[in-house]
């Protein structure tokens, strides 16, 4: 680094190799100092790294995402038919349901049509074709409808139906007249009706609250999925892990902070528990595999077993907070509640656990932050590979059926390799990361609120 | 559900029982409360306790066993010829209960009548389109043997049931009954409080053992039964990997420990220097405003959940890197040596990313414990700041910064969601960093999702795999907080 031997000339016969006045920096000083500002940049280029990651992943996620809580709407009017839907006239509800959603293809198909005789648009296409760029799922939607309003069989309605992937990811810039040049799914042709409809209204993007609402579709109508219903089964398994989690986390935490004296059994839990914490998470999927679901015969995908599995991930990051908020508050408390004659079960549980609770609860929505972004364990006790379309009627249905959780629809999504739902994925993380930030905000806040320095 | 029901009742017996133990014992005492030996609730919470916590013992362990036990006594009715070529008892086990929850099906939708269905005989009625038609759907038609095993199963199954509500509510109630009578002002209510609290204090700090232990053991388990169907030698020196399923796999470690130590070295070259330059400006040069700033924004990034990482992997970095060596002509470098967007290099920078602050806040915390008279010490020789940290403080800091890649490395390796969408599904010995690999976690994660079938050596293998990344992960962050915490007493 600060070599004399490299400086020839000037450090002959002078061993320090200063020759001249303080004031002027010779060669080394200048060297040295040189050194000294390459490794402040080295620093502050790494600072400058990561902070860079942090701003592309945000930007990335934001770019991506933002446009699944969009969604291309068409508005039609479309004729119910009599003579279609219910030939005999007599309204009755199982001749209606005997007609299958290929009758009321014809119909939707039938309204664009004559959409565009109306609009005076110029194609080519056939009726059918033009029905493509409306989602696969409109004529069951249109039934759905029918069948709950018999009533109205033989008006004309106007209905919102959503637009085909490709048509809403041509609304977004994701596809170009350049990128389907191989694509079957829709044509040039089909791009020109929908640039025409565009032009007069019929064709809108518009906000989508059933992606946030809604459950996932089968992966041919990437239009139609989205992240409520495993929003859900997060919920239930968050509920899961706070009601094992916390108070057995706590407990512990107790008993080994307050009342557990010193032996090798104590030390075997303690040094179990922070290598715990650092077991890869993977390893407690395979544990909630063979534990829960092989030997216990738990139902696979259940939010329950997902929970249980979360929460033996969670009590380590719990206990460890806990311990640390018990450990603050100051031993004057403790003493002073055993000398006006409180038990040792009553100083801890009427005085020292009210006043690490702030500490506790922070923990807690930490750990829990973690579990709801937490996709290994996930993956092996079957929460992905199917599509978890509907929300569950009851707190035990909603506990012991087959959901999904957020993270795990994401990576489903992610893995259908078709670019409409890694639309969706992004948005998804938008979701969790907003549920996640609001979570470490609060704990933030609490702590700033409720912490107390002694 | 009569579980829920039993559940409840139990809980309003406790509730019950407080009252009462209260209201008694302070009836005891002629209303003067000085005169108990307690305070009031202690009785109470004596009463409810003696009540609940036996009986709810009592159940777990019998949710636990009842299964079990009739698994046990069921599965000794299949005779053996009834087990096709190739197949295992537990698939037809899993037939048998198929049936018995068709049964129950078919039973609370009115479709059969409780009668009907113990005396069923397979032969005589379509079971199979009748189960099909309440929603159990069965592979095959019903043999007559599974058939007596189901009835057998379900009706096993409802004696259970009934004895077990029967025993853990009269365990209750007796238990209620008890310490009720016990209730009088001279009992020593809170002494037996707290000793059955202190009894619940430690049942929940032993959790966290019990899941230890469950980890071990289970994997142990599934191991032995892989090593019994598998040789150990091909999988610990074995050279390839080839999992197939007409039983001849070849299931060796070595090329998936390859790509995970790679993928992780690649990682850790990303985010030691990053993390570690990070932490010696955020300690030694910030200034506080900047230290508040950045490093929680670093922070962050620890934050993030690891499937957002996997997303960014696959469809950014990956894409870009194809960009750059990929794509012949048309790529920025214009060569033509990346074919996909999973790689070893995709997936080692992206978890580089995720573990900078990982490293960086950890070698913070290391650096600030180096003593300032160290670094007095240094300036008053004449060093500049810089020669003081390289010279004097990353020395001292050394060991700790040592265990702190170590941690950083175990986390690299056990992580998942990463290699699982960034690192590809070729197990290979390559040094290309552009092509594909795998690495443990990803083919612990194929082998056990769809459908797992627990006596083929190509299931069993995810838990020889997972037991050795256990070992290798714990073996390491013993390693390294046996380092850290070594050399922080060096200096206290």
């Amino acid at each position: 680094m600060s070599d004399a031997t490299q400086n020839p000339g000037q450090s002959a016969g002078n061993p320090i190799g200063r020759a001249g006045s303080l004031l002027t920096k010779n060669a080394r000083t200048r060297r040295r100092n040189a050194a000294e500002k390459r490794f402040r940049l080295y620093g502050l280029t790494a600072i400058g790294i990561g902070l860079l990651m942090l701003i592309v992943l945000v930007t990335t996620i934001v770019g991506n995402g933002t446009g699944a809580f969009q969604q291309t709407f068409v508005t039609l009017k479309v004729d119910l038919l009599e003579a279609k839907l219910d030939k005999k006239g007599t309204r009755d509800i199982e001749a209606i349901k005997k007609v299958s959603t290929f009758g009321y293809a014809p119909l939707i198909n039938g309204a664009l049509q004559t959409y565009v005789t109306e609009h005076g648009i110029q194609t080519d296409l056939k009726p059918k074709a033009m029905g493509a760029i409306l989602s696969k799922d409109t004529a069951a939607q249109l039934r759905d409808y029918v069948l709950e309003n018999t009533d109205k069989i033989g008006q004309t309605l106007e209905f919102t139906f959503l637009a085909n992937s490709r048509v809403d990811g041509y609304l977004k810039g994701r596809v170009t007249r350049d990128s389907i040049a191989n694509d079957k799914n829709i044509s040039a042709e089909q791009l020109d009706l929908v640039d025409a409809m565009i032009a007069n209204g019929a064709i809108d993007k518009t906000f989508n609250l059933d992606f946030i609402l809604g459950g996932d579709a089968s992966d041919q109508r990437p239009e139609a999925a989205g992240i409520g219903v495993s929003m859900v089964g997060s919920m239930y398994m968050m509920l899961v892990v706070l009601a094992l989690s916390l108070p057995i986390g706590v407990a512990a935490s107790i008993y080994l902070e307050e009342f557990a004296p010193k032996n090798w059994l104590t030390d075997v839990i303690e040094v179990n528990i922070s290598n715990l914490a650092a077991v890869p998470s993977i390893v407690f999927g395979i544990l909630g595999l063979a534990v829960f679901i092989n030997t216990m015969h738990l139902p696979m995908s259940a939010p329950l077993v997902g929970g249980m599995v979360l929460t033996l991930m969670t009590l380590p990051t719990i206990i460890i907070s806990t311990r640390a908020s018990l450990k603050a508050v100051p031993p004057s408390i403790r003493d002073a509640a055993l000398g006006v004659g409180a038990s040792k079960m009553q100083s801890v549980f009427h005085h020292v656990l009210p006043l690490a609770a702030p500490g506790i609860l922070t923990g807690t929505i930490i750990g829990l932050a973690q579990a709801l972004g937490e996709t290994a364990p996930l993956l092996l006790i079957g929460m992905v590979g199917f599509v978890a379309s509907n929300a569950p009627d009851s707190i035990v249905d909603g506990l012991m059926s087959p959901n999904s959780a957020m993270p795990a629809q994401i990576y489903e999504w992610a893995k259908r390799a078709d670019p409409a739902f890694y639309e969706r994925a992004w948005g998804g993380i938008i979701i969790l990361l907003v549920f996640l930030v609001a979570m470490n905000t609060i704990a933030v806040i609490l702590r700033r609120r409720f912490e107390r320095r002694w | 559900m009569p579980l829920t029901w039993l559940i409840l009742f139990l809980f309003a017996l406790a509730a019950l029982g407080f009252i009462a133990g209260r209201v008694r014992a302070v009836n005891s005492a002629g209303g003067d409360v000085r005169e108990l030996h307690s305070l009031p609730n202690y009785y109470g919470w004596n009463v409810a306790l003696t009540a609940l916590v036996p009986a709810l013992a009592v159940l777990v362990v019998w949710l636990f066993v009842q299964p079990l036990m009739i698994e046990r006594s069921v599965s000794g009715m299949i005779p053996e010829e009834l087990i096709p070529e190739g197949s295992q008892r537990s698939l037809v086990m899993s037939d048998v209960r198929r049936v018995a929850h068709g049964l129950d099906m078919a039973v609370r939708q009115g479709a059969l009548s409780e009668d009907d269905a113990s005396d069923i005989r397979a032969g005589f009625t379509d079971l199979r389109g009748r189960l099909a038609d309440v929603g159990v759907a069965l592979g095959s038609d019903v043999r007559p043997e599974v058939l007596s095993a189901a009835q057998r199963y379900r009706q096993l199954n409802a004696t259970g049931t009934l004895w077990q509500s029967i025993i853990v509510a009269a365990l209750a109630l007796g238990g209620l009954t008890l310490a009720y009578t016990r209730t009088h002002k001279g009992f020593r209510a809170r002494n037996v409080v707290e000793r059955a609290i202190l009894a619940l204090l430690i049942l929940a700090a032993s959790i966290a053992v019990l899941t230890t232990l469950g980890i071990v053991l289970s994997m142990l388990f599934e191991t032995r039964n892989f090593f019994g169907l598998h040789s150990w030698s091909d999988f610990f020196f074995g050279t390839t990997w080839a999992p197939n399923f007409r039983g001849d796999s070849e299931l060796s470690i070595l090329p998936l420990l390859w790509g995970t130590l790679y993928i992780s070295f690649i990682a850790l070259a990303v985010a030691v220097p990053v993390g570690l330059f990070a932490a010696i400006y955020l300690s030694e040069y910030a200034s506080a405003a900047l230290r508040s700033f950045a490093k929680p924004l670093l922070e962050i990034l620890a934050g993030i959940p690891t499937i957002v990482y996997g997303m960014f992997a696959l469809l950014t970095v990956g894409p870009m890197l194809v960009n750059f060596f990929g794509r012949g002509p048309d790529g920025v470098l214009g060569v033509d040596w990346m074919s996909g967007a999973t790689s070893v290099l995709t997936a080692g920078v992206v978890m580089g990313i995720m573990l900078i602050p990982f490293v960086s806040s950890l070698s913070d915390d290391i650096i600030n414990s180096v003593p300032q008279s160290l670094r007095d010490g240094s300036y008053g020789l004449g060093a500049t700041q810089s020669e003081t940290v390289r010279q004097v403080v990353l020395p001292a800091a050394l060991p700790g910064i040592v265990g702190a890649v170590l941690l950083a490395a175990s986390r690299a390796i056990g992580e998942t969601m990463i290699v699982v969408m960034g690192a590809g599904a070729i197990a290979k010995f390559s040094l290309n960093p552009l092509e594909s690999m795998t690495t443990i976690t990803t083919r612990i994660v194929s082998q056990l999702t769809g459908d797992t079938d627990f006596a083929s050596p190509e299931t069993l293998v995810a838990f020889a795999l997972g037991l050795t990344l256990f070992v290798l992960t714990l073996g390491l962050n013993i390693l390294a907080l046996y380092i850290v915490r070594k050399y922080r007493e060096q200096y206290e």
